[in-house]
């Protein structure tokens, strides 16, 4: 089975974020692989052990930083990484144009595992976007996933851990969502490994992409800080009189009982 | 003149009350405002039998009562409802049928799998999980890198695509309102090729409220100090119909699922309240539940985060609190 995986290099969720000019942020701030796709990455390679011969692939468009992400998939078990590398930003419409050129120059996938979301854009609809471009169909915060006899079965989390389940044709789209395993984090050998595996950058001038600007896009004009201005007031007394001032400011003051 | 198409979501047969904000949002000048009704669940209106006796009134009423002028009732082969795919084909078809320029629906579970189906499906530009919205320059506003920052994003193209953050807008009722037209969409003869439901979740669980939805969260981190004691989380959510959450310490220890989870890689949360039990508010929970309208925190430690960046605090062991809280709930 070919598997491809498409990655996102994101800003550490730790990090704290400086607004730069009207819309970009300080880069120099420590990026890594984004969260959710460790989901994916762990996925792939459980599939690989039960379907011998598989090769999984990680794609990531991105800076040139964006190589250490793909180390990171690559010690996670992914056998070849490919980096678009692009210093620009791109929206989700965009970003899907180039990993589905990226991919199909590259081979025929089988399967295509991204994380729920970005720690980052947020933008929740990158994999829907690559489901659409290639006809495939698409589940996101899945859960749970079987692959047998040319098809997937998934479970997808509605909220509160209500699943659906549904039956998917291969070649589908999956986005992993954060039950559905735990992150196997690679050992040293994983990571010496990693480096001897192969990374291909490519270019966009390097792909057959659709030249006409998109009929539709999303831009972002303007990024600010989020502003708190909470002044904490301290509650004190005995337990019973901060029960019964707690009740009365959610009946008085917040007005939710 | 702008025509708005408002996808609304109901719970066991009633609107949810999230979407009475994302009306009110709606509500631009000189709009023209369509509800898009889809059946939500199971429980929801039955389309068929509504058909002839015009939706329910209930329902009607409500929806004229913030603005609506028309509502577009979509019916669906028996079962077919269920499957997202053909959900989506059904809002297109209503955008093209009634030249919907934008359209809105909750960023709930629900919507966050409907929106970008739809999206992507048109080809129109999308943004999730808004709480604030500018008709002229068509442009929203939504959280970005995990809540530390605000972005305002530009939708061009022909139909607009906007998630809204439940709660994000206090519900507004319209100052002038006129009795609806009913619109019916015939989605019988859609079908999803390579997408099929085997089993559709339950969806009136009687306890769980939804984080993503709900109005007031009580959460528990480390402080809880294990499985037992965080029962006392369910029972003070239950007495308040409120949302359990969880820290990370919390989901990792196996006190609760990781569907409780509120944080960076958890659930973003947007309750009116937050009750913070023993967490100490790291940077990745913080991410998730920063745009909570009140927050409450109780803590041994003065020095948590949490503590300085909260409405209200109360230094003391939630295991000295809670109970009394839950028994003040109980007998006033």
């Amino acid at each position: 089975m070919q598997i491809y995986v498409c990655v996102k290099h994101v800003p550490d969720s730790a990090a704290h974020i400086h607004i730069v000019g009207r819309n970009g942020i300080d880069e120099t701030v420590a990026f890594l692989l984004n969260p959710f796709d460790e989901h994916a990455l762990t996925e792939a390679e459980r599939i690989r052990q039960s379907l011998p011969g598989s090769e999984i692939v990680a794609v990531c468009l991105g800076k040139e930083d964006a190589e250490k992400t793909l180390r990171s998939s690559l010690a996670m078990g992914a056998d070849r990484g490919l980096l678009i590398a692009s210093d620009q930003r791109y929206d989700s419409i965009e970003t899907a144009r180039i990993l589905k050129s990226a991919i199909e120059q590259d081979g025929t996938p089988d399967l295509i595992l991204t994380g729920k979301e970005s720690i980052d854009a947020e933008g929740m609809q990158t994999m829907f976007r690559i489901g659409a471009l290639f006809d495939f169909p698409v589940v996101n915060n899945v859960v749970k996933l079987d692959i047998a006899d040319g098809k997937a079965v998934v479970d997808t989390d509605l909220s509160s851990g209500i699943v659906d389940t549904y039956e998917l044709s291969l070649p589908c789209v999956i986005g992993a969502g954060k039950g559905l395993n735990t992150p196997r984090y690679p050992t040293f050998p994983d990571v010496v490994k990693s480096k001897k595996k192969p990374v291909k950058t490519i270019r966009l001038d390097g792909l057959q992409l659709d030249t006409a600007p998109a009929a539709s896009r999303m831009t972002l004009v303007e990024l600010a800080p989020l502003k708190q201005k909470r002044e904490p007031k301290e509650i004190i007394g005995d337990p019973g009189a901060v029960a019964r001032e707690m009740v009365r400011i959610l009946k008085q003051e917040a007005k939710v009982i | 003149m702008k025509n708005i198409g408002v996808i609304i979501e109901t719970d066991k047969g009633k609107i949810k009350e999230a979407c009475f904000g994302m009306i009110t949002l709606a509500r631009a000048k000189g709009a023209r405002l369509f509800a898009v009704v889809l059946d939500q669940d199971g429980e929801g209106p039955n389309l068929k039998s509504d058909l002839k006796s015009g939706l329910n009134p209930d329902m009607k009423a409500d929806l004229e009562a913030f603005g609506i002028t028309k509502i577009i009732a979509v019916s669906f082969s028996p079962g077919r409802n269920k499957n997202p795919v053909v959900r989506a084909k059904a809002v297109i078809e209503a955008i093209s049928a009634h030249d919907l320029d934008t359209v809105f629906a909750l960023s709930t579970a629900r919507g966050k799998d409907l929106l970008p189906r739809i999206a992507a499906l048109a080809g129109a530009p999308l943004v999730m999980d808004c709480f604030d919205v500018d008709f002229e320059k068509n442009q929203v506003k939504t959280s970005q890198y995990s809540g530390k920052t605000i972005a305002v994003i530009e939708l061009s193209g022909k139909v607009s695509v906007v998630g809204i953050r439940p709660n994000a807008v206090e519900p507004c009722r319209a100052e002038t309102t006129a009795l609806a037209d009913l619109l019916f969409l015939d989605a019988s003869d859609m079908l999803s090729r390579n997408l099929q439901v085997v089993k559709a979740g339950e969806a009136d669980r009687s306890a769980a409220v939804s984080l993503a939805e709900a109005e007031v969260i009580v959460s528990g981190g480390r402080g809880m100090k294990n499985k037992e004691n965080f029962s006392l989380i369910a029972q003070c959510a239950e007495r308040l119909n409120a949302a359990v959450g969880a820290s990370r310490v919390a989901v990792d220890s196996g006190w609760v699922p990781y569907s409780m989870q509120v944080g960076q890689t958890g659930e973003k949360v947007s309750p009116r309240v937050y009750i913070a039990w023993g967490i100490s508010g790291s940077i990745q929970h913080f991410a998730g539940m920063k745009t909570s309208g009140m927050v409450i925190a109780v803590n041994t430690d003065e020095n948590a985060a949490i503590m300085s960046n909260c409405d209200y605090y109360v230094k003391a062991d939630v295991l000295d609190i809670l109970p009394e809280l839950i028994n003040v709930l109980d007998n006033g």
